[in-house]
């Protein structure tokens, strides 16, 4: 089981908080600070894997992280997870998320916090793993935004052509912010479906 | 109107969406809490709009700031009201939402059943899955209990799709719901086999995900599982078979021997990393079973080890770091394979990766031996003085004493050595682990008493330079040692060379800065090293040091009396007074230290942790019984009003009690005497507890060996374990030697023979300790509970999954389904009793003799699953709060379904699922019912008024499909039955027959409503309208508490809560023809009256008697 999934950046700013499990919002926002606590004083060269923590306290769950650029993925499992399949699992993420937002950089996710929850959705449902194959989640996101798109209709051409005039004068929109090594190769993992 | 809806839009287009809430917060760094309470102002206005898009868009902003820390719980009405959205943009956002912020404690929680289930089975697969992520995410056992059938259903969609999120899902259903786990288990079973891999996928992770937990249960399904991955090229399904087997094998030896096999092939053969190393670490689970058995596996365990080898030496931190984690299970059963590869281990303590150099730390733990103990914790120590970082250095100070006192000291030879180390240790800085040290330094001073002189010294010794180890003074710092010290010192003051310098470094100024507990034992052990230093002194007749020791207490204790700290003051003017008294007595000349060390007499035992949990509940005592009888709470309110007017009266009453003459009283006492003698577990103050402890058995036998002291107690630039270190080497250099002798001699005797023990490194039996030390055990009571559980949570919520699933269903095991729709589809020739079975086989018998004896045993299987049905039909008249019905046949299953169309209020959809129970292929279905003049099914055009409906799709054995009829109804004040038969052609492998069953559909109406969510101040406007016909009814007997009345009412007959104000609540709902139907539920002992007002009289009649019905069948 998966516990929960946090990604937050360099500063410790969450982008996206999926929690399996109910906790109050305040222990929320200490678990983030902690777990970035715990991620952010770490090497770029040692594992990524992490015992220690809130979410972690007494029970067999341990931290898998990925860092990319300015962002930290991080999965809280349990030991019935493959802790080397979980990492390819925060790769499929990326590597969707890269695709879903032609070259993600942490603006996507910080402006489409709603859109990477539904693709999270398509991956991980309850905690429990739900489809690994990246063409299968691509397929089934696309299907459902082509839905949301035919039901906006002419009714919300005026919307959008407003939030695209918003978004003209926005010196702070810049696509160009690459998350550079998003495709990092996992070294000794051959592609893993 | 038109005017609206477009003024609307453009209101709308200057609200602020979620981009432009985050540019905000952007743009406010300085001001941000402010900013965001702006922000949640506006969204309160636009939650309080009708516009539903506005809504949502509000939500969706709510779900980001929930993100960011703030509590958006206030809004969870608002969610439901997004979630129920028909347009799958703003349906989405609001389980968006609603799985984020709902939990078990939501109450709007049940309001949302129906609309879920409602999206469940909605024709458009993504309502379905989105509806299915939300309530992964925050399902409860109502909502697990109330929708496990709809999901189950799900499993055997068209769309695999929707497949695989049902399949998922029931897991979470299992763990709110357990009872569902058995029902739906054989058809979880089934979909292991499913054509998508997707769906494979999902299955196998249910399950093992359930296995892991209680694996036992799941031993029978290990044949299918080999199959799969024997078969599966999916990794993730074979890494999660490969992880189950791992649960699986200690259950299970002969399963082990199987899988060794194809599990070796899958590591000489995969190249994904991951595979590789859960193929490995389930042979480990294979071997660690196996271990007790049969230990021929060898090749196996050095292909383990060697693959793990490998990883570790990986420039990849992450093999590397699993390398290990893994060597540490090999390590438990098989240590000597590890142990050969110390020095790979030792060399990944100085990894730059704390992970690893912990996981490497673990390792150690097991890989000690009697022989290598000491060098390890050698280099051990070494590192505690590199260390950077104190949770790294105290993670290793813990793992040295781990390792050190593991099973009850073991591989501990020389306990100097040990205490040296302890001592050692305590030269840490900024440590938080004093305590643990201290109770090391305790226990082996208690339990090991050949150590005890030794121990007394080094503990002087720490006394003595104290000031060294008060730097750190928060709670656990390393002065907790001091602790103790000087709790050793006292204890055992017998062994002290000099007391009376014990006694002084204890009672100077400087102690008085140590913390309260520390000060409290300082105090206690300074009046028995006072009692030994008395002693000493008599015994030498030496009355004039006596006399100054007393002086000296009398000094310094006035400083402790002081203290701030209670316990501490006490003690100290306790002990002062009696010194002084004492002092009277010497001047006095009158020898005392015999009774003064009486205050000290007798020895204490170590008892285990666990003895007080352990002792026995003795037979006839019940601990749960009231002593008295418990004070009913009715009772006390009765007594309120009447204590208004019995005020005088207690006036009086109350000196009563104190008259209570001396004779009576000591006549109680006196039978209080009488039962605490014969009571058996009253607990006296028996002067004889002394003697107890000095006739326990083991104190006076144990052998108290003389130690050599000639070793000096430190050596000059060098840490004294070293010195230990070297003794131990020329010590064991030296027995060694003589053995060779021996043996040289016993060569000289016999020829030939003896020559393999003449350089193979030394076996751990050759090791004898220093000392030969008895370490006494721990007390438990007598005949102490044995048991294993101790450890086990019993919350756990995976206890109530521990279900034994290859019993036969049983007749009362079935998921709740609907009732209240529909009486069950009769056959006609038994009208009343309750499925059309017996037509069929007759034919069957007729035509197939022969083939039924040769499927006797699936038949009997058939008829098997056949009967259990009947029965949950049976039971379905009976109660309980079943809810479609279950049309049954032999070869059929079917469930049905009645909703209204919102859209157009003639209309109703029936939805039917069939389930094909049989071996054969069922196709050419067709529906038909008889149309009544109020209720048609609504037929294609050109179709005659008799034609039935073909249903759209074949039934392969063991599927299930849905179809949807509509039919028009033109009256819906009143309930109606409608006769039908569904034709179906049953096509075996050599035959076909054409069956045909007769059911009813029964359209209460309470079908007719549809669940619209009303304001409180519309309601409100609706009942002063003055429009509205009026009725009323009452239940007796209902034993519910009112939430789950309300969400009965909400789920069965589709209102929705107005308002509720503490036992009382209205209610609305409104049919599909725009009829109003208000209720006001009012509950009071086990009486709930329902008030209900309705535009149509004879509809709200129909209503009340089918809500009768419902709480008359609970």
């Amino acid at each position: 089981m998966i516990k929960a999934i946090l990604i937050f950046n360099n500063h410790g700013k969450p982008r996206l908080s999926k929690f399996y499990e109910h906790y109050s919002e305040d222990t929320e926002q200490q678990i983030i600070r902690e777990t970035f606590h715990l991620v952010s004083k770490r090497d770029e060269n040692v594992c990524n894997f992490l015992e220690g923590g809130m979410l972690i306290d007494g029970s067999d769950n341990k931290l898998i992280y990925r860092h990319y650029a300015t962002l930290y993925f991080v999965f809280c499992v349990d030991s019935s997870e493959s802790e080397l399949g979980i990492l390819d699992l925060i790769q499929v993420f990326v590597e969707t998320l890269d695709k879903c937002f032609e070259n993600v950089c942490e603006l996507d996710l910080i402006f489409h916090v709603d859109k990477v929850h539904n693709i999270l959705a398509e991956m991980v449902m309850g905690g429990m793993v739900l489809e690994t194959n990246m063409n299968e989640i691509i397929t089934q996101v696309d299907a459902q935004n082509k839905m949301e798109k035919s039901e906006a209709g002419i009714a919300g051409a005026p919307a959008r052509a407003v939030s695209a005039v918003k978004n003209m004068n926005l010196p702070e929109m810049p696509k160009n912010i690459n998350i550079g090594d998003i495709s990092i190769k996992v070294p000794n993992l051959p592609s893993f479906k | 109107m038109a005017l609206k809806i477009v003024k609307g839009s453009i209101d709308r287009m200057f609200d602020k969406n979620l981009q432009d809430l985050v540019r905000g917060i952007r743009n406010h760094k300085e001001d941000e809490a402010k900013y965001i309470s702006t922000c949640i102002d506006e969204i309160k206005q636009e939650l309080k709009q009708d516009n539903i898009a506005v809504k949502a868009n509000a939500v969706c902003k709510l779900t980001y700031l929930q993100m960011l820390g703030y509590d958006v719980s206030w809004a969870a009405f608002n969610i439901v009201e997004v979630m129920s959205s028909s347009k799958f943009t703003y349906k989405r956002i609001g389980y968006l939402a609603a799985s984020q912020c709902f939990h078990e404690g939501t109450d709007v929680i049940m309001l949302t059943t129906n609309q879920i289930r409602k999206d469940l089975s909605s024709p458009n697969q993504y309502d379905t899955g989105v509806a299915l992520t939300g309530l992964s995410c925050f399902v409860t056992p109502d909502l697990a209990r109330d929708l496990a059938n709809d999901i189950m259903t799900l499993m055997s969609h068209t769309k695999p799709y929707i497949r695989k999120k049902a399949v998922l899902i029931m897991y979470k259903v299992f763990l709110k719901y357990p009872e569902s786990l058995r029902p739906a288990f054989p058809r979880l079973k089934e979909k292991l086999e499913d054509p998508d891999p997707g769906v494979q996928s999902a299955a196998v992770n249910v399950i093992c995900e359930l296995a892991r937990r209680n694996p036992k249960n799941y031993l029978s399904l290990a044949p299918l599982f080999f199959k799969l991955m024997t078969s599966s090229t999916n990794n993730w399904v074979l890494i999660k078979i490969i992880k189950l087997f791992g649960a699986l094998t200690p259950l299970e030896p002969r399963l082990g021997k199987k899988l060794i096999e194809p599990l070796t092939n899958l590591i000489h053969s995969t190249s994904a990393m991951s595979l590789l190393y859960e193929c490995v670490n389930t042979v480990i689970a294979v071997l660690i079973s196996l271990s007790s058995g049969m230990p021929n596996h060898s090749a196996s365990i050095q292909l383990c080890v060697q693959k793990l080898r490998i990883l570790i030496e990986d420039s990849d931190q992450n093999l590397k770091y699993l390398g290990l984690l893994a060597m540490s299970k090999i390590l438990k059963t098989h240590p000597k394979s590890v142990q050969s590869h110390k020095d790979l281990i030792l060399q990944c303590l100085d990894d730059k990766d704390e992970s690893i150099r912990l996981r490497a730390l673990d390792l150690l733990y097991g890989m000690v031996s009697k022989k290598n103990l000491m060098e390890i914790v050698k280099k051990l120590m070494l590192h505690v003085d590199k260390a950077e970082g104190t949770t790294y250095r105290d993670e290793l100070l813990t793992k040295i004493i781990d390792i050190c006192s593991q099973s009850n000291y073991q591989y501990i030879t020389n306990f100097e050595w040990y205490i040296s180390i302890l001592v050692e240790l305590t030269r840490l800085e900024g440590t938080r682990h004093g305590h643990l040290i201290a109770s090391q330094m305790l226990d082996v001073a208690i339990r090991v008493k050949a150590i005890r002189a030794f121990a007394v010294a080094q503990m002087a010794m720490l006394l003595d330079n104290a000031h060294l180890l008060t730097g750190n003074m928060q709670r656990n710092g390393i002065c907790e040692v001091l602790y103790a010290a000087a709790w050793i010192c006292g204890e055992f003051s017998e062994h002290l060379e000099d007391p009376n310098q014990t006694l002084e470094a204890m009672l100077r100024p400087k102690v008085a800065t140590l913390p309260g507990h520390i000060q409290a034992v300082y105090v206690q052990n300074a009046a028995k090293l006072f009692a030994t230093v008395l002693r000493k002194h008599e015994g030498a007749t030496d009355s004039q040091a006596a006399q100054e020791t007393s002086q000296l207490l009398v000094e310094r204790l006035p400083l402790f009396v002081q203290s701030a700290n209670l316990e501490v003051q006490e003690r100290a003017s306790c002990i002062l007074q009696l010194v002084k008294y004492i002092q009277k007595l010497q001047q006095k000349d009158v020898e005392v230290a015999e009774e003064v060390s009486a205050l000290f007499a007798g020895e204490l035992n170590p008892v285990a942790p666990k003895a007080q949990k352990k002792v026995p509940v003795p037979e006839g005592l019940d601990l749960d019984a009231w002593i008295n009888e418990p004070p009913s709470e009715s009772e006390s309110e009765d007594e309120k009003p009447k204590a208004v007017f019995a005020k005088e009266e207690t006036k009086h009453s109350r000196p009563r009690h104190t008259e209570v003459d001396e004779k009576e009283l000591a006549r109680r006492r006196e039978a209080r005497k009488q039962e605490q003698a014969n009571n058996p577990f009253y607990i006296k103050s028996s002067p004889s507890s002394q003697k107890v402890y000095q006739d326990a058995p083991g104190v006076e036998h144990i052998p108290v060996v003389q130690i050599d002291l000639s070793v000096p107690l430190k050596v000059p630039g060098m840490p004294m374990s070293d010195q230990y270190l070297k003794l131990e080497e020329e010590r064991r250099q030296k027995e060694k030697a003589e053995k060779k002798k021996k043996e040289k001699k016993k060569k000289r005797e016999k020829h030939g023979k003896g020559k393999k023990h003449d350089s193979g490194p030394e076996s751990e039996e050759d090791i004898t300790p220093a000392h030969h030390v008895d370490i006494v055990t721990e007390e438990m009571p007598e005949n102490a509970l044995p048991s294993d559980d101790d450890d086990k949570d019993p919350n756990d919520p995976h206890k109530a999954l521990d279900i034994d699933l290859d019993k036969p269903l049983a007749d009362t095991e079935k998921l709740p389904v609907r009732t209240h729709r529909s009486e069950p589809l009769k056959s006609p020739g038994e009208d009343g009793d309750v499925e059309s079975v017996p037509q069929e086989p007759k034919k069957r018998s007729s035509k197939e003799k022969k083939e039924k004896k040769k499927d006797k045993d699936k038949d009997r299987k058939v008829c098997q699953l056949d009967f259990s049905v009947r029965r949950i039909t049976d039971s379905n008249k009976n109660g309980c709060y079943l809810e479609t019905k279950w049309v049954v046949y032999t070869h059929l299953w079917a469930v049905y379904d009645i909703q209204g169309n919102l859209q157009d209020g003639s209309q109703v959809v029936v939805s039917v699922i069939f389930e094909n129970k049989s071996d054969s292929f069922l196709k050419s279905m067709e529906f038909n019912v008889l149309d009544s003049l109020n209720s048609k099914l609504q037929r294609p055009e050109g179709a005659g008024p008799h034609d039935g409906l073909v249903v759209p799709f074949q039934l392969p054995p063991g599927v299930s499909n849905e179809a949807r009829f509509i039919f028009s109804v033109q009256s819906i004040v009143m309930p109606q039955k409608l006769k039908g038969t569904l034709t179906f052609i049953v096509k075996s492998e050599d035959s076909s027959t054409h069956e045909k069953l007769d059911f009813k559909l029964h359209f209460t109406c309470t079908s007719y409503l549809i669940t619209t969510p009303c304001y409180s101040d519309a309601y409100a406007k609706l009942l002063e309208s003055g429009d509205l016909k009026s009725s009323s009814l009452r239940l007796e007997g209902v034993n519910m508490p009112f939430h789950h009345l309300l969400a009965r009412i909400c789920f069965h007959h589709h209102f929705s809560v107005v308002e509720r104000i503490d036992s009382c609540a209205s209610m609305y709902s409104r049919s599909i023809q725009g009829h109003h139907v208000c209720l006001l539920v009012k509950t009071a002992d086990q009486t709930v009256s329902i008030d209900a007002k309705c535009d149509e009289p004879s509809l709200l009649g129909n209503v009340l008697d089918e809500i009768k019905q419902t709480f008359s069948q609970c």
